[in-house]
């Protein structure tokens, strides 16, 4: 199986920030108030809890930004000399690869999570005793949902429950066989035996919150490999208006939450840190003039700014149809697009805070010092003011992630958000809202959408504390 | 303070203009009112005769900065920016693409916007100001930590959800209010319940942590010490002492979006049909009304700007300490 990989923009940054995320890493390991810093965060346990379900999150989110295209089989070429190579139009992900079976098993509309059967009676031709067709209506039966059931659909149940079952073993198990190896290696660590290890685990007395992570992932594998065990055979949160199967919605609007969240940050960064740290370091007209422009920025409405340049960014994208060559691709340079107009947008708060910090810090003696030495004032910014500034970036980084992920939801069900095509928890939401009207109720797409968006949120939420209190020299109390 | 108040009425005119200029930059120089036309006009009809008329019918027709064909002052007035943008300095809007005129509009539908905003913003301060003076009360108990893990639960929760999962529960399953909708008489309070308690409990969780943080900085000061030391209750410290003494932070983040109540809530006035600004912007976007949108956003950066001189007034009626001299 031939193909070609695809690198779609966000993909390339991404994969930047991975890298920037490991330089960063790196850089606060050998600074020691950014290490203790970091090993507060790791003594928090709603933190390292929070850090695990959201590992889970980023490990879907980054296996969904290896895109390639497949190559389509050239069937009447025995003739001529061997074709130029065609590829398919759709762009997939690995993910896709891996949620193969998800994505194409697409039924004809909606059905109930686990069902067998649709959810709408249908008229079907049935061939009687007597071999003469007669109309019947009937919920037809679906075309993937427990089709491994074949005839016996009343077996559901206990299949279900088998399955429940073994997964419930397989999660003890496996958060068993981490526990024991966080145990030994502790031990090794410490010198003490496995059982002490063990104890002081189990009591929450350890430098890391191992107790936490382990707590968190027995909860996730309580969670994920039910649904691993029964999306195989069944759509576990059912299908969609076009037969889609939700839980591979859900899968793919992971990423697009990321992005949102985190290529933000990418653009939002450099500006508010150049412009906060000279405009607080030089002051006089060119503090004004950077002061002015956040002043007007920031007058602006936010979701009034938002939606004029989107609205703007749509006119562009139509008028210049040529320039994708794939519909993944303009849905993907309109998600940049988006993330770029929020990080335009949002930038200006960061950029006070840090001018703020700088006209604090620039009084300091040790910068007095390092100015009547003659250092100049690139190597004073460098050395000497960002590194005192990174708490406040840090900080900033984290809060924003998860007001940007619900931010994205808002816009696109106002209609300036993501691409209509792409799949997010914004679109998720918009394409549901309806559904709660039909009758009999649709409930499961948004229901799916709101406990994977809270369970997103809600661990950025705590993340962000657990960094907030760790790197805030006010928190940082005698404790 | 006359003389600070003028002072910062003039610092408001250069980001006016400032916002001004962005938007204009925005809606005319990033595209070309062809681009706009084509757009509006749709794909199919385009003959460059109908983008010519709709760009005359709407006065895109001229430069944009320059009229070099004007006589006088002509230079200047008769150009896109001096008719589309300058003009809102004197509350002229233009008309959106209906042909209403979008300045009556606004004054029309402030109305519903306010009956929304209004309730539900004094309401929310009372109702997280209370919950977080409880937190506060119970500081350091079982209470206060599953009160804050309350509220960051439900500050990770969509808007969306409140707004769906609210018509769902009481106008779906419980029938008491309408699901949407909007009254002009004494009729309309049954329109507003629902919208304002869904905006108060969207509200609760985010505001009701901030706040608590506020308060526990000003329980831990000397002053409250002093106080207890006294033999003062605990509740007529909470009161009397940290409550006044919070509200300057409070102020703050608060003052800022009254002005901005006007402008209202797009979420809420388009789930629940109410005809006021928020709805009109949401639809003025989804029709691609760009007259409007960029009338909005004049106005609700000029709202903002009031809102900030309205935080600098509030501060000295609350601090005896601030004074502006």
């Amino acid at each position: 199986m031939e193909f070609l990989p695809v690198i779609l923009w966000s993909d390339a940054l991404i994969w930047l920030l991975v890298l920037a995320g490991t330089a960063l890493g790196w850089l606060s390991s050998r600074n020691p108030p950014l290490r203790a810093a970091w090993r507060r965060v790791g003594r928090s346990r709603p933190g390292m809890a929070a850090t695990t379900v959201l590992l889970a999150f980023i490990l879907v989110g980054l296996l969904d930004s290896l895109h390639y295209r497949l190559r389509l089989e050239n069937k009447g070429a025995e003739s001529a000399a061997p074709a130029p190579a065609a590829y398919a139009v759709e762009v997939l992900s690995l993910l896709d690869l891996v949620a193969g079976p998800l994505r194409a098993r697409n039924e004809k509309t909606y059905s109930e999570p686990l069902a067998t059967r649709a959810y709408a009676k249908e008229s079907m031709e049935v061939r009687d005793a007597d071999g003469r067709m007669q109309a019947l209506r009937d919920y037809p039966r679906l075309k993937f949902g427990g089709i491994h059931l074949g005839e016996q659909e009343d077996q559901r149940t206990s299949d279900v429950t088998k399955r429940l079952l073994i997964a419930l073993v397989l999660a003890v198990l496996l958060s068993a066989g981490t526990a024991l190896s966080a145990a030994s290696l502790l031990a090794l660590r410490r010198g003490c035996s496995r059982r002490q290890a063990w104890c002081s685990i189990w009591r929450g007395d350890t430098e890391f919150a191992w107790n936490a992570v382990l707590g968190a992932l027995l909860g996730l594998l309580l969670v994920l490999l039910p649904i691993a065990l029964l999306c195989v055979d069944y759509h576990v949160f059912g299908t969609d208006k076009v037969g889609q199967d939700v839980f591979y919605q859900i899968l793919k609007s992971v990423r697009t939450a990321l992005v949102i969240g985190l290529v933000t940050t990418l653009v939002m960064l450099p500006l508010s840190i150049f412009l906060g740290i000279v405009a607080g370091y030089f002051r006089g007209w060119v503090d004004d003039a950077i002061q002015y422009l956040y002043t007007t920025l920031s007058s602006i409405p936010g979701v009034l700014l938002i939606a004029a340049a989107v609205l703007m960014m749509q006119v562009v994208i139509d008028t210049h149809p040529d320039w994708f060559a794939t519909a993944a691709e303009r849905a993907d340079l309109r998600l940049l697009a988006l993330c770029f107009i929020l990080g335009v947008t949002s930038w200006t708060g960061l950029c006070r805070l840090l001018r703020g910090e700088t006209l604090k810090l620039r009084e300091l003696e040790y910068i007095q010092a390092a100015q009547a030495f003659g250092v100049s004032d690139l190597r004073i910014i460098g050395r000497h003011i960002l590194p005192n500034l990174m708490h406040i970036v840090i900080i900033a980084l984290v809060m924003d992630f998860s007001s940007l992920v619900l931010a994205e939801a808002v816009l696109s069900y106002v209609g300036i958000g993501v691409d209509p095509t792409m799949i997010s928890f914004g679109t998720m939401i918009n394409n549901a809202r309806m559904e709660l009207a039909r009758e009999p109720m649709v409930w499961w797409s948004l229901a799916a959408a709101f406990f994977f968006m809270l369970a997103l949120v809600l661990a950025a939420n705590l993340l962000a504390d657990a960094v907030r209190d760790a790197f805030d020299p006010r928190m940082a109390g005698p404790a | 303070m006359l003389a600070y108040l003028l002072r910062r009425l003039l610092y408001a005119i250069p980001i006016l203009i400032g916002v001004n200029l962005i938007t204009f930059a925005l809606f005319f120089v990033v595209n070309s009112p062809d681009d706009m036309a084509r757009m509006q006009l749709g794909v199919k009809r385009v003959t460059p005769e109908a983008i010519t008329k709709w760009k005359s019918e709407r006065g895109y027709d001229r430069p944009l900065f320059f009229n070099e064909a004007g006589a006088g002052t002509a230079t200047f007035t008769d150009t896109i920016f001096f008719a589309k943008s300058a003009r809102m300095f004197a509350g002229d809007f233009g008309r959106a693409e209906d042909g209403r005129d979008i300045a009556k509009e606004i004054v029309t539908r402030m109305g519903p916007s306010l009956a929304i905003a209004l309730p539900t913003f004094v309401l929310g301060l009372f109702v997280t100001v209370a919950f977080a003076l409880l937190l506060a009360f119970f500081r350091a108990t079982y209470l206060d930590f599953w009160g804050v893990v309350l509220c960051v639960a439900m500050m990770s929760i969509s808007g969306l959800f409140y707004i769906i999962g609210g018509q769902y529960l009481i106008s779906k399953i419980w029938k008491l209010v309408p699901i949407s909708g909007y009254g002009g008489s004494l009729d309309a309070w049954k329109f507003l319940i629902l919208p304002v308690l869904i905006g108060i409990v969207s509200g609760i969780g985010s505001s009701t942590r901030w706040y608590r943080t506020i308060f526990l900085e000003e329980i831990n000061k000397d002053y409250v010490r002093t106080a207890r030391a006294k033999g003062l209750s605990e509740l007529t410290v909470l009161f009397r002492h940290v409550l006044r003494n919070a509200l300057i932070p409070i102020l703050t983040g608060v003052v800022v979006v009254i002005p901005l109540l006007f402008m209202g809530s797009l979420l809420t006035e388009s789930f629940f049909g109410i005809p006021g600004l928020g709805s009109y912007t949401i639809d003025a976007i989804n029709a691609q009304d760009f007259a409007v949108v960029r009338a909005m956003v004049f106005i609700g950066s000029a709202l903002y700007i009031v809102g900030l001189i309205l935080t600098d007034i509030s501060y000295t009626l609350v601090d005896p300490r601030i004074r502006f001299d």
